[in-house]
């Protein structure tokens, strides 16, 4: 894998777990994208270094390996649905509780409430 | 026999096209029970048949592996198919019965067998892609299952449950790019094969990086957080097969992956320190929790260590013990959830402080709990027994016994936490909100499930003996080749 991609693959992951530690559901939806990104550079990465198109037209020339592409291809079409998804859930989210943010766990709170002396 | 191999996959899927366009829920019902009934007859008898001879590999779209696709049936995959199909059909003849689940959601049918495709097709693939793309089709059709009421509660914590499905299925992709890149190949025999000739450190790497990303997903410690927050607020017979069969999968990842590719000589220190901390755990956040949905939810995690443990000796004897567990678990969690449904449908609630004498009032519902509250701690003569008894022997052949103690005492928890539930919900003079008699159907489904449970226990020693020949093909590489038949 070229150190390039690798350097890349692993900013946007990086990138992807900060916006990802945000409460701001906009945020993490982005987070995620940069996360499934940096996935598919490493998938990418991991065919070997680049050559001709995986085409067989009788030159003999080296081709690139052409599965992780198609790997990445589909990678590619699942994360786009369930990130379709997400957004879908986060805008329901937004009009049910007019905020764009993470709520705590309801029943969490409660039972740590015992612990703490009904403190919340 | 291919065929059938491949059916077990295609049935669902064509069961999902069909729920989207009949027109009448009727119809929709019919297709769907007959479909899941189908899968139940198509498991048994692959089951029957792997045992019998050798596993059963089929080359899709007749493309050998490793350029083509390759789908597997061994004893152990044969197992968990005819288990998890067994538990399906429960539960959709429980949904069916309940009415009110896929009359409010049209699409209930179609998402409930996609599902059902996805699980089939994690149990079968021998290929790591595949194994992705069967997860996302299993993740996908639960996101959508457990939001389709829609209300406050459920989009909170399916973002919750989505988000980190999303983020498991990053790592799960960087592991399997890394995977490729150290040896060329996706299909999971071909790499045990190279995996060998790889740098040990870069072995392990890999190694923990998919026991982590399946760890996610079985919901072992420390990454179970997700689960108790977000499956009490879906429907009932959602909760149950998840409940049910999610976890368990990932489970089966974790035992496929660590067996054959990443095999240990002797017990594995890390495996079983984790194994403890699930058990006790999980059943201290089930103490805390005053709802019974919520205390059953942890009790998945607590006994997913249990399996983990088994996994964890290394010996034939401990995964053999793991395989009749995650068995028994698979059926005995989902009744433990229905009869939480049924608690739930008779009084509109499943907090224990606002519901009591389920048992005077309809005695049936408390006969259903008994058996699987027993089974789910581990007494005999019930299915539990079998399972645990079969681990702590393994433990102790295998020289563990701190891991064997800390089992044995999460075992004494989990019973006090049974006795929580029945000395609050059933015990007492009957509350007022308990004025719902539930449905014949559910209670039908809830006790077919029951008696399921009861012929694990009387079958024990066949299933034991079925077992240990599983571990032994996972310990020694089975017999299946690449592409062969």
């Amino acid at each position: 894998m070229s150190v390039v991609l690798a350097v890349t693959a692993g900013a946007l992951v990086a990138a992807g777990t900060y916006l990802l530690l945000q409460r701001l559901l906009t945020r993490i939806v982005i987070g995620l994208g940069l996360i499934a990104h940096g996935a598919n550079l490493v998938l990418l990465g991991s065919g070997g270094p680049p050559a001709a198109p995986p085409v067989i037209d009788g030159s003999g020339a080296p081709i690139s390996d052409p599965l992780p592409q198609a790997l990445v291809l589909t990678a590619i079409v699942i994360t786009f649905g369930v990130t379709a998804f997400l957004l879908a859930l986060a805008y329901r989210s937004y009009l049910l509780t007019s905020s764009d943010g993470v709520e705590d766990d309801v029943e969490d709170r409660r039972i740590a409430g015992f612990a703490g002396g009904g403190s919340t | 026999m291919t065929t059938v191999v491949s059916l077990l996959v295609a049935v669902p899927l064509v069961a999902v096209g069909l729920a989207l366009v009949l027109p009448s829920l009727a119809l929709r019902r019919a297709v769907s029970m007959a479909a899941s009934l189908a899968s139940l007859v198509l498991s048994v008898i692959v089951l029957v048949s792997v045992d019998g001879g050798d596993a059963i590999s089929v080359a899709v779209g007749g493309w050998t592996a490793p350029i083509g696709i390759q789908l597997v049936a061994d004893r152990f995959a044969g197992l968990m198919l005819a288990v998890s199909s067994t538990a399906l059909f429960g539960v959709l003849a429980y949904a069916v019965g309940q009415r009110d689940t896929d009359d409010a959601f049209p699409a209930f049918h179609a998402t409930y067998h996609a599902l059902a495709a996805g699980v089939a097709l994690a149990f079968l693939t021998g290929d790591l892609f595949t194994l992705f793309v069967a997860f996302e089709i299993m993740l996908t059709a639960s996101y959508v299952l457990i939001t389709h009421r829609s209300e406050a509660a459920q989009v909170r914590s399916t973002m919750t449950y989505v988000v980190v499905g999303l983020v498991a299925s990053g790592l799960f992709l960087i592991g399997i790019g890394l995977a490729y890149a150290a040896t060329g190949t996706v299909n999971l025999i071909e790499m045990a094969d190279r995996l060998g000739d790889v740098d040990s450190g870069t072995r392990a790497g890999i190694g923990w990086l998919f026991f982590m990303v399946f760890g996610i997903k079985a919901a072992i410690f420390p990454l179970f957080f997700w689960l108790p927050d977000s499956y009490p607020t879906a429907v009932t017979p959602v909760t149950a097969i998840f409940a049910g069969l999610l976890t368990k999968v990932g489970v089966y990842a974790i035992v496929r992956t660590q067996t054959l590719l990443f095999p240990s000589d002797g017990p594995s220190t890390f495996i079983l320190i984790i194994a403890g901390l699930t058990m006790v755990i999980g059943v201290l956040g089930a103490i805390a929790q005053g709802d019974i949905k919520r205390i059953l939810s942890f009790h998945i995690i607590s006994q997913i260590g249990y399996m983990i443990m088994g996994l964890g000796f290394f010996t034939v004897a401990g995964l053999a013990a793991a395989i009749v567990f995650i068995v028994h678990q698979v059926i005995v969690k989902t009744v433990m959830f229905l009869v939480g449904g049924l608690v739930e449908t008779s009084s509109g609630t499943g907090r224990l402080r606002d519901v009591s004498g389920v048992l005077h009032r309809y005695p049936v519902i408390a006969v259903l709990f008994l058996p699987a509250a027993l089974s789910l701690a581990g007494l005999p003569p019930f299915s539990g027994f079998v399972g645990k008894l079969a681990l702590v022997q393994a433990g102790f052949s295998a020289g563990q016994w701190i891991v064997v103690g800390v089992s044995l005492f999460a075992s004494i928890l989990t019973l006090f936490s049974m006795t929580k539930i029945w000395a609050g919900a059933f015990w007492g003079s009957p509350t007022t909100n308990l004025t719902r008699r539930p449905g014949r159907a559910m209670v039908a489904a809830t006790g077919g499930l029951v008696a399921v449970s009861l012929f694990i226990a009387f079958a024990g020693q066949p299933l034991l003996e079925v077992a240990t020949r599983a571990a032994q093909d996972l310990l020694t590489g089975g017999a299946v080749t690449i592409g062969g038949s």
